[in-house]
């Protein structure tokens, strides 16, 4: 049984000059020169709408729309949930997708709302005065210790690595494999640029990163693929990975046939295996076990990297995330349910985790209760959109955060939802070398550090609207957001009033 | 030498200045009329100088101490003389009196003053000549915060603002029109003459200030010029008065180095927004 | 928009409380009747070991509910009305009361926090009751009004201290009851503050997290449990507790010698969240030290001076000026640059 294609391409005879570039630029197939007859046609089934060809057709000749609803309206039996049965009656199979949660629920970032100063403090004017985005993501003492002598005052406390950050935003973890070399190379180059990090993703670091593996947080998920010494050594910080957002409690696969000749020596397994990262990791049953291999990690590198873990963001978040710290890490990174991905089960993706706008109050809520919240950084992902949603995570309590879609998007994508497939026409999540020569490293570094520029200047704008001219004024400063439509509860859990109040 | 009575009875007619011990404050001498402010409330100062005003060209108040607004607003070729601190806003929205301060003068002096001249043989503090579109300002010693901030110019009105001493942070923020000139001669509590971020912003005009300035010290949108012998010329014409004002040698104000800060652009932001 | 003033003779010598009421009274267009106070230090000797409680009450059973209270908590040495006049102005709103205490034996060894809890106890667990002042040897007076009214209300004249502060209000962001007037005071703390602290939301909870408890609807008192929390229990000295609250921009930081640097880098590490934001000067006192504070970037005004005994801080010259006309060497701080006045006697 086949299906109705969901997209509609339309070409603009008139404009159309057969110059058959399309037939080039789609990966997917949908533009196809027939031979005999002398011309493009058109399978529609097989468009994802990723507008490469749209973007790349000399005359802008071509527009995808989506096709009206094929079904019969059902408000429950909904035109996905339909094509999703018959789908699985075909194959049998687990539902794959890409990118994160599709579900409407709330999106409590939309419901939160910036104050800004009015007369009885003047708002800052960020084009002329100073504000400060620098952050540090680390371990700070509870108090220093000074040793005070006649002339002068020393310092007796010595403090854990931090990571500095000139903007409190940072690229998620998205590993060689799951997207190109070119695109980690963007990232890479616009994260040293701007004073900022990257994460390496699960699938080691390719030697092409080296130079800019001061600027890149090296992860170490469950399958301890690449994880060797000297990548422990070059990067930033470590991050464990417990759990992502998009997935949790799920493992991760790269399938073997995306496990090319440089990905293999990446990851250090053999070229055409599958990689399978196991659902948890096989030394970590418990916090102890958790503690046991932070520690290791920081013997293994003299302790000069902070250590992160990061886990997804579930219903007792506030207690693992205590855990966590307690556990001897300098920070946690919680990763929302919007999470991207490029590959995960749907039914996981759209219905395990909950928001992260809850996860990051809670969790610096119950931080600060035990007392520890100085002891931990809190980095926010999944799901950040624009630099509202940066300010708002941070006076939710978040120290910084990641972004993961956002930055693809600034490489170029398109939020096609085929990550999974490997066929990325805009070079980014694909290891297909033609493919791949479409994504410049300069041109990428240059978009995303703009992202990052751009956000900054925006959120230094937001801060100045707020009459403050750092950052550190506003992490926790849950008195400068109001809620709108949210109820007493929900407005509880996030530690916010209403708006009007 | 008593005052003319008749002014006397608009004073005490007007129902803020009940005070019947008004009369002996105001006195005749010479050419001056001479108000006692000791301890007077501003409102009730500025009423008499607006009624003096009516008869007298010449005004002179002395132990001001504190109170604000004085010769806001006032039209015309007055010279006031005051003797102590005058309070925030002196000679605000002015439009050409000369003000004489002998003392300091307190937040806000000349803001958006139009035209005319305030003399402080004395230092100032922040936002002295906020706006300021015309006249000078002169002091003698130090000048405060975001002195001079959005200072504009408009046709042959361009205002200039010259203190003898230091200046805070933020020296010539917004500045869209005007000279500033800092002289840094005594330097009581730094050896900066001029704080950070200086000319944050500025669009129009141009600071000269007698010392070297590092790049890094000028705020977004400033750059340094070359100092030329055009604008060493400019400097001796600008600081003749100045300098017989306070007894300076011009001279060995000009021998030193000078710093000439203005802007880059006249549209420093037009490549920070994107629609 | 308010008026701060402090002075403070640095030999211990008290003076009665004109001068201060002189210096608040110079700078009344800054206020508006909303709002005036007076801390004054030296002014209890007879009962200088005792920590004094000035505490305003709604009701009767307000103040017998805190007396039970203090009876089981502390030892009461003495108590008695805080003497007012009756003027037309200020409309007597509660009943103003002092308490003499002193700490029961067992908990000596911590005492002051000791007493925080108790003066937190009242203030979060009784209704109608709120402790103004509760160091030793000093009181608080404050209520809404203009300062020389509410000095009149107090006959803060007739007080003899060594060192006094004094505010004037022009509240906009919180309500002006009594118990929010300024100076607002923690046992040994008091502060006078003009402007907004626009970081309070990450400040408060930062001291929550430390076990204080803001319960006061104002911004200000975050400045007394910061002081608190870094001087006293995290023994920064004043120096480097003013460079927490209010510390220099990265850019000047980085241009620091190596030692200086790291010193101010951990500096601000470690105290990012006490970092007081917004437009602000303030007047902070103890019983040995007067320290006045603006912030970074010097959106509230603050000037101060210094004669043979006594170190004046002010919002406006002319406040200093009329109790010191001779003054000579009168300046505006730098933005974020403490000006800190000890005294030279123990
Ligand atoms: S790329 Fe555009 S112009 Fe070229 S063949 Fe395709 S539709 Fe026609
Ligand atoms: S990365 Fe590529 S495949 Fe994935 S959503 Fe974006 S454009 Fe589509």
């Amino acid at each position: 049984m086949g299906f109705p294609p969901e997209f509609k391409v339309v070409v603009d005879k008139e404009k159309c000059i057969m110059c058959r570039r399309c037939t080039i630029e789609c990966p997917y197939g949908v533009h196809v020169w027939d031979e005999k007859k002398k011309t493009i046609i058109r399978k529609e089934e097989n468009c994802v709408a990723c507008q490469r060809c749209v973007f790349t057709c000399p005359t802008k000749a071509i527009q995808i729309e989506v096709r009206p609803p094929a079904y019969s309206p059902h408000p429950v039996w909904t035109e996905k949930v339909r094509r999703d049965i018959r789908l699985q009656a075909e194959t049998g199979s687990v539902l794959l997708v890409a990118m994160g949660n599709e579900e409407p629920y709330r999106r409590y970032f939309d419901h939160l709302v910036i104050d800004a100063c009015q007369v009885t403090n003047p708002s800052i004017d960020p084009l002329r005065e100073p504000i400060e985005l620098r952050t540090y993501l680390g371990a700070k003492p509870d108090y220093l210790e000074l040793e005070e002598s006649y002339s002068d005052i020393k310092l007796k406390t010595e403090l854990t690595p931090n990571l500095k950050l000139e903007t409190p935003i940072m690229f998620a973890h998205m590993s060689y494999g799951s997207i190109s070399l070119e695109a980690q190379k963007s990232l890479a180059m616009a994260a040293k640029e701007m004073g900022t990090y990257m994460g390496s993703g699960e699938g080691g670091l390719h030697k092409d990163l080296y130079p800019y593996a001061d600027h890149i947080i090296v992860q170490v998920a469950s399958g301890r693929f690449a994880v060797h010494e000297e990548y422990l050594k070059v990067g930033a910080a470590i991050e464990i990975k417990i759990g992502q957002g998009a997935k949790p409690g799920i493992g991760g696969h790269l399938p073997g046939k995306k496990v090319t000749e440089e990905i293999s020596q990446t990851r250090m397994i053999p070229v055409g295996s599958d990689a399978i990262s196991p659902a948890p990791h096989h030394d970590i049953y418990s916090i102890e076990d958790l503690s046991r291999l932070i520690y290791a990690l920081k013997e293994a590198t003299r302790y000069k990297k902070p250590v992160f873990v990061k886990i997804a963001a579930v219903h007792n978040v506030a207690s693992i995330a205590v855990g966590i710290i307690r556990a001897g890490a300098d920070g946690v990174v919680l990763d929302g349910f919007t999470a991207g991905t490029g590959a995960a089960p749907q039914v996981i993706r759209d219905h395990l985790g909950i928001p992260i706008e809850v996860a990051i109050a809670a969790v610096d809520q119950r931080l600060r209760e035990e007392r520890i919240r100085n002891r931990g950084s809190i980095i926010a992902s999944g799901g950040i959109r624009s630099s509202a949603d940066v300010a708002k995570a941070i006076a939710l309590g978040a120290d910084a955060v990641y972004i993961g879609t956002a930055a693809l998007i600034a490489l170029g994508c398109t939020v096609c939802k085929q990550c999974h497939r490997g066929k990325c026409a805009w070079g980014i999540a694909t290891q297909d070398p033609k493919l791949r020569k479409r994504l410049k490293p300069e041109e990428g570094a240059r978009r995303a550090a703009n992202l990052l520029r751009a956000w900054s200047f925006e959120l230094k704008e937001i801060l100045g609207a707020l009459g403050l001219n750092s950052i550190e004024s506003l992490r926790g400063n849950r008195d400068r957001l109001r809620g709108i439509g949210l109820t007493e509860v929900e407005l509880e859990v996030l530690g916010v009033k209403p708006a009007g109040r | 030498m008593n005052v003319d009575s008749s002014i006397l009875d608009i004073i005490r007619a007007k129902k803020l200045i009940e005070r019947r011990d008004i009369a002996p404050r105001i006195r005749e001498e010479g050419d001056f009329v001479v108000v006692d402010a000791k301890g007077l409330h501003y409102r009730i100062l500025n009423e008499v100088v607006y009624e003096l005003a009516e008869k007298y060209k010449k005004i002179k108040l002395i132990n001001v101490n504190g109170q604000r607004y004085i010769a806001d607003g006032l039209r015309g070729d007055y010279y006031i003389e005051i003797h102590g601190t005058a309070g925030d806003d002196l000679g605000a929205f002015m439009n050409g009196p000369e003000i004489v301060v002998y003392g300091n003068v307190q937040d806000g002096a000349g803001n958006t003053m139009n035209a005319g001249k305030i003399i402080v043989h004395g230092n100032a503090t922040d936002i002295l000549g906020h706006s300021m579109r015309g006249g000078v300002i002169y002091v003698e010693g130090d000048v405060g915060y975001r002195v001079g901030v959005h200072m504009k110019e408009y046709k042959d009105q361009v205002p200039i603002i010259v203190a003898g001493g230091t200046a805070g942070d933020f020296l010539g923020e917004y500045m869209a029109g005007g000279r500033i000139i800092i002289l840094g001669l005594k330097r009581r509590f730094t050896s900066e003459i001029v704080g950070d971020w200086i000319a944050a912003g500025i669009h129009g005009g141009a600071i000269y200030i007698r010392d070297s300035i590092e790049e890094d010290r000028l705020g977004y949108g400033a750059k340094i010029a070359e100092f030329t012998e055009e604008d060493k010329k400019y400097l001796a014409k600008i600081l003749e008065e100045y300098c017989r004002t306070f007894g300076y040698d011009l001279n060995k104000i000009l021998e030193h180095e000078f710093t000439k800060i203005v802007p880059e652009s006249h549209r420093p932001y037009g490549k920070m927004y994107t629609d | 928009m308010c008026g701060l003033a402090g002075i403070l003779n640095r030999y211990g010598k008290r003076i009665s409380g004109n001068k201060i009421i002189t210096m608040a009274n110079m700078m009344e267009p800054r206020y508006d009747g909303r709002g005036g106070g007076f801390a004054a230090y030296g002014i209890y000797p007879q009962h200088r070991d005792c920590y004094a409680l000035h505490i305003y009450f709604d009701n009767e059973d307000a103040k017998e509910l805190t007396e039970e209270f203090l009876k089981e908590h502390v030892l009461i040495v003495k108590d008695e009305e805080i003497p007012t006049r009756k003027i037309k102005e200020i409309p007597k709103r509660y009943i103003t009361w002092r308490y003499f205490v002193e700490v029961p034996e067992k908990f000596k060894n911590n005492e002051h926090d000791y007493m925080i809890s108790v003066v937190m106890g009242i203030n979060d667990g009784i209704e109608g009751a709120y402790v103004i002042s509760s160091g030793k040897n000093m009181g608080v007076f404050k209520a809404t009004g203009m300062p020389r009214d509410v000095a009149r209300l107090f006959k803060v004249e007739k007080y003899k201290g060594y060192l006094w502060l004094a505010h004037g209000r022009f509240p906009t962001n919180t309500p002006g009851w009594w118990g929010g007037a300024h100076p607002f005071n923690i046992l040994d703390w008091s502060v006078v503050h003009n402007g907004e602290i626009s970081s309070y939301g990450t400040n408060m909870r930062y001291l929550e997290m430390h076990g204080y408890k803001c319960r006061l609807l104002t911004d200000t008192e975050v400045v007394a449990y910061l002081f608190d929390l870094l001087v006293r229990r995290h023994r920064l000295p004043y120096e480097l507790a003013a460079v927490a609250l209010t510390p220099p921009f990265w850019k000047h930081i980085e241009k620091m010698p190596p030692e200086k640097k790291k010193l101010y880098t951990y500096i601000r590490m470690t105290y990012a969240p006490a970092m007081l934001n917004g437009p602000f000067a303030i007047i902070v006192a103890n019983s040995t030290t007067m320290i006045g504070l603006n912030d970074r970037i010097k959106l509230r005004p603050l000037v101060t001076a210094k004669d043979d005994e006594f170190t004046y801080i002010a919002s406006e010259e002319a406040a200093i000026r009329e109790v010191a006309p001779n003054i000579e060497e009168l300046f505006a701080p730098k933005a974020g640059v403490p000006v800190i006045a000890k005294l030279e006697v123990d």
